[in-house]
């Protein structure tokens, strides 16, 4: 058994896109901020599609396949995918709006002292 | 025996009596306040009257219970008992509680709220009818606790003033938290006891006395009991809770709620009482609360401070009465309730109208009023005599019954002569401050009816509707007095029969028994007032007298001033208002709860679930992802570099979910990345294009190893999981989408028919978003940078011709696209959501070939705002379908379908689901239109 399974690089893959969407998070402005929610929200979305196991060739149509994948966290990250695009949304206009009311885009929501 | 009219005496005032005087009192006018008055009295007379309908069968020995479940799983039921002790307070709320409504209809201001006032006194009322008739703990609970709220809203009534607010947090305070500490006991018994029914319990005191944790259960229970009846050291809030209007604290604050405390001491006495334990604790409280009380009442110059603490020292003696083990003093507790109900409602409504005709209630500024007020005057006279326990009068009758029983006392300290000292100078202060009352407001001063310095000098007899009820109370207190064993003698009997478990021994009420102790003392606490009184007053030296707060009230201060001392220090310590600070904080936190589930434990390896061999594209993209995120974290001050960079990594999510057969998500993914990406950029316009560089080098680093922790989290999770077999809900899905569900695209099945509850929810947070971008933005027009970073003004061009034609070939193919992936998605990936986000793009795509206004002119946008209605309309048909399924008979959403075979087209499937799935397609089209053309509308601003 080798390191290099599919599993290996989707829960790796998993773990790199949260870090870097984490340290982006962590940044003082709001648009980092954003392109962080959006990468964490690939990952997220992804882990929890992982919690139905991975299939190769077994989409959940029923077509008298021997095996089909789980289709249960699959129709909970359909619907996660589409609110997750109306957050983004929602967060970059709060963005917007932030910037117009303090002249700034840091999210303290005043540029940092000194 | 059962009675199915009990639940409706709390539920009366609760529902019909609070809603219609809310209703009615909105509008104020002089025919709307009355009506409201008049509304609240009827229910009150009602409730009267239902008590009266099953007084005969109380009266003749039997309990009436009624039983309903509420939430039989924690032993919550809504049952009720009517035995003699409950009657009796319930004729009081309700007897009492009509009388202060007549008062008040004449005692309010014209600008005073009646609906509010009005409709929370009913709520009180039901709150105090539901106590006295629970016969379940927790039930008694519950309205114990709204007590407590319309007892803070009423204090609060006048909530301009300072005084009012603090009096009545302080009474939801104290009151409030001893109802939770009752809690805790009222479990403790209850797993004690074995049952929350008070009717069970009734039967298991011995039981439950015998019990190790007995004295932990009545500890708990006493503290909710000497809260809410102002027993010493908690009395304090009792005084201030007299920034209430005058006829609230006629009502709640002595003649009924102040007495929820002692109505439970004496519902449980069965259960709780007669031990050492309880007479010394209960007896000892009681007697010192009825001395303190008494004497500190002497030297409140405030009129209704100086009935309060009166109050506070006759609930004082009755709780004394109550602990005492003597089964007489039982009687003598009954039978002091109602009197002092009686006297003490009488002298809040003389002090009301004291205060409502001179404008003040200080005393010392009062004086020489019976020549202005000869009735009022005559009435308080006889109230304060019964209150100072003068004969004829009730408070005669009682107060000896209670220095009897003072006296005969052998258990309570070991029958030391102390007890009777005490009681005896309990009764001499309550002699002192009754005639202060009288004497310091009615005649102490000269006697002509003009008061030049008083704020109204002119005061004059008020309207028979405020001194009818202060009649009818004082008739009340000289019947009682001259005939009590015809009037009081076989309820009293009755009510003490029911609190003791068994018939008290032979007892007569008399004004007379004869030259004897009790007697002697009374009338040496009577002198001895007149000449403590005499004493204080020569040379009006009382009145010079400065007050002070006393017992627990400086303790509150201390721990509120405390709590709110910690609170500021809590929140300037953690709250210092920088966002980057508390996500740290939240991810820290989230990492050690993480963390936490698996310490102590060895570290759980992989599964034995045969993993997949990497394939080389897999590996590819992979690489991919890799190098995408390296970029982002390379170009991140670079923003637009970066997106696309995003946008590279949501690619490689879709080729995920494609690769490992979820064909529905990858199409999903693929449409939101574009419209997301669209989204992004168009945000970009009205941002700086770079960030600046500015976390200094510690943060870096403190982030990153922050990041690396929960990303290695994450991944070590997800391998955990993906290395194990596992069962799941899912395989029931999968047998029965085709059988049952009508598809053969199980995901869709789920969307839309299983989990069609979830979806509606899920579209409907998708139009909150639209809707809360469109609260965000509306109206905004940001200010856009003149020049590009390169220092370069801006210009714009026209959208390209190629683009513009191909739009407009695009958009109906595009269209018939999206219906077909709409039609099909059922049985093959697609669906409302792809194919609403499909259509979404469509639209996009025009807008931006032609313009922002033409497209907004063609698809009649206004701004984005018109894109609400697509919203509603879809979560409209959503709905509807729900509902549909429930006009049938089946739950919300059941979906039906058939495959009815039409000419032409063949055999079609049809799904009720189908058109759930259209409401989901529109609310996604509008949804998504929503944000990109409020967001397009706030960006054509004018230049900078």
């Amino acid at each position: 058994m080798t390191l290099l399974t599919m599993e290996f690089l989707v829960a790796s893959g998993i773990g790199l896109t949260t870090a870097a969407a984490v340290y982006l998070l962590l940044r003082g402005r709001s648009y980092a901020v954003v392109l962080g929610l959006s990468l964490l929200g690939y990952a997220v979305n992804v882990f929890i599609f992982a919690m139905g196991r991975l299939w190769v060739n077994a989409a959940p149509i029923l077509e008298g396949k021997a095996e089909v994948a789980d289709p249960l966290p699959q129709a909970l990250v359909l619907t996660a995918i589409v609110i997750g695009f109306a957050t983004t949304g929602f967060v970059v206009e709060l963005a917007l709006r932030s910037r117009q009311e303090n002249g700034t885009d840091h999210v303290d929501g005043g540029e940092p002292k000194a | 025996m059962t009675s199915s009219a009990l639940p409706l005496i709390p539920l009366l005032p609760l529902l019909l009596g609070s809603l219609l005087c809310f209703w009615l009192g909105h509008a104020n006018t002089p025919q709307r306040r009355a009506l409201t008055a008049a509304a609240a009295g009827a229910v009150a007379l009602t409730v009267l009257a239902l008590l009266a309908a099953q007084a005969p069968a109380v009266l003749a020995g039997q309990t009436l219970l009624s039983q309903t479940p509420w939430v039989p799983g924690i032993g919550l039921n809504a049952n009720f008992r009517l035995d003699a002790l409950a009657l009796m307070f319930a004729a009081l709320i309700s007897g009492i509680g009509l009388l202060v409504i007549v008062y008040a209809a004449w005692y309010l201001h014209a600008d005073d709220p009646a609906g509010k006032f009005f409709g929370t006194l009913m709520l009180f009322m039901a709150a105090m009818l539901g106590i006295v008739l629970a016969d379940n703990l927790l039930l008694l609970l519950v309205f114990w606790e709204l007590t407590s709220i319309s007892s803070f809203l009423l204090i609060g009534y006048w909530n301009g003033r300072q005084e009012s607010r603090d009096g009545a947090r302080m009474a939801l305070a104290i009151t409030g938290g001893g109802g939770l500490v009752m809690l805790a006991g009222f479990v403790l018994l209850g797993n004690i006891g074995g049952s929350y029914e008070i009717s069970e319990l009734l039967l298991r005191g011995e039981l439950i006395k015998a019990h190790p944790l007995y004295p932990v259960a009545l500890g708990l229970v006493l503290v909710g009991c000497f809260t809410k009846s102002a027993q010493f050291p908690f009395h304090f809030w009792l005084p201030h809770a007299m920034a209430a209007p005058t006829p609230v604290s006629a009502y709640l604050h002595s003649a009924t709620m102040v007495k929820a405390g002692l109505f439970l001491l004496l519902r449980l006495y069965p259960v709780l009482g007669g031990t050492a334990l309880f007479e010394g604790v209960v007896g000892t409280v009681g007697l010192v609360t009825m001395v303190f009380g008494a004497f500190v009442a002497v030297f409140r110059h405030d009129l209704k401070g100086l009935l309060a603490y009166s109050t506070i020292s006759q609930l004082g003696l009755i709780a004394f009465l109550i602990g005492l083990g003597s089964p007489l003093a039982k009687v003598a507790a009954v039978f002091h309730i109602l009197n002092h109900a009686a006297f003490k409602a009488a002298l809040f409504m003389g002090a009301g109208i004291v205060d409502h005709e001179t404008g003040t209630r200080d005393l010392r500024k009062l004086g020489g009023l019976f020549a202005a007020l000869p009735v009022v005057g005559t009435l308080m006279l006889l109230a304060a005599a019964a209150m100072a326990g003068l004969p004829p009068f009730n408070g005669f009758i009682s107060k000896e019954m209670m220095l009897h029983e003072a006296v005969y006392a052998t258990t309570l300290w070991g029958g030391h002569w102390a007890v009777p000292l005490l009681a005896t100078l309990g009764g001499l202060f309550s002699a002192a401050y009754s005639l202060r009352l009288v004497h310091d407001c009615f005649f102490n001063g000269p006697a002509n009816t003009t008061k030049a310095g008083l704020p109204n000098p002119h005061p004059h007899e008020p309207p028979w509707g405020m001194k009818a009820p202060l009649l009818l109370l004082v008739a009340v207190c000289v019947a009682v007095g001259l005939a009590p064993a015809l009037l009081a003698g076989d309820f009293v009997a009755r009510v003490s029969a029911d609190v003791l478990g068994a018939p008290p021994p032979d007892f007569k009420l008399a004004l007379w028994h004869g030259l004897n102790l009790p007697l002697a003392l009374s009338a040496v606490a009577v002198l001895g007032g007149l000449g403590f009184y005499a004493l204080l007053m020569r040379g009006r030296r009382l009145h010079a007298y400065r007050q002070q707060a006393w017992g627990g009230q400086p303790a509150f201060e201390a721990v509120q001033t405390a709590v709110f001392g910690a609170a500021a220090a809590l929140t300037r310590a953690t709250e210092n208002g920088s966002l980057q600070r508390y996500v740290a904080w939240m991810l820290g936190s989230a990492l050690l709860v993480g963390a936490w589930a698996f310490a102590g434990g060895p570290l759980p390896g992989g599964g034995d679930r045969p993993p997949l061999p990497a394939t080389p594209l897999a590996i590819g993209v992979w690489l991919l992802l890799l190098a995408l995120l390296a970029g982002v974290l390379r170009f991140q001050h670079q923003r637009f570099v970066a997106t696309v960079m995003v946008g590279g990594v949501g690619l490689v999510t879709s080729m995920t979910f494609l690769g490992f057969s979820a064909p529905d998500l990858a199409l999903t993914q693929l449409s939101v990345d574009v419209v997301s990406t669209v989204l992004l950029l168009m945000g970009l316009a009205l941002l700086p294009a770079t960030s600046p560089k500015e976390s200094p080098g510690w943060r870096k680093g403190r982030d990153a190893a922050l990041a690396l922790a929960v990303g290695a989290g994450m991944a070590w999770l997800a391998w955990l999981v993906m290395t194990r077999y596992h069962d799941a809900i899912s395989w029931y899905f999968l047998e029965t989408a085709l059988p049952k569900g009508g598809g053969s695209n199980v995901v869709n099945v789920i969307l839309v028919d299983y989990r069609g509850y979830d979806t509606f929810g899920e579209i409907t947070v998708l139009g909150i978003a639209g809707v809360g971008v469109l609260a965000l933005l509306d109206g905004l027009r940001a200010k856009r940078p003149g020049l590009d970073p390169a220092g370069l003004p801006w210009s714009y061009a026209a959208p390209p011709l190629m683009l513009r034609v191909a739009a407009r070939l695009l958009l109906p193919m595009a269209l018939v696209v999206s219906i077909y992936i709409f039609w099909r998605g059922h049985n093959l990936p697609g669906g409302g959501f792809i194919a609403g986000l499909v259509t979404g793009i469509a639209l996009v795509l025009q807008y931006m070939a032609v313009g922002q206004s033409q497209a907004e002119a063609l698809l009649h946008g206004q701004a984005g705002r018109r894109y609400t209605r697509w919203v509603g309309t879809g979560l409209g048909i959503a709905a509807l379908t729900g509902i549909g399924a429930m006009l049938l008979n089946q739950p919300f959403l059941t979906s039906a379908f058939g495959h009815p075979v039409v000419p032409v087209l063949g055999e079609l499937a049809l799904a009720s689901a189908a058109v759930f799935d259209l409401g989901v397609y529109i609310t996604v089209v509008g949804a998504t239109l929503l944000m990109l053309s409020v967001l397009g509308a706030a960006s054509k601003g004018s230049k900078a």
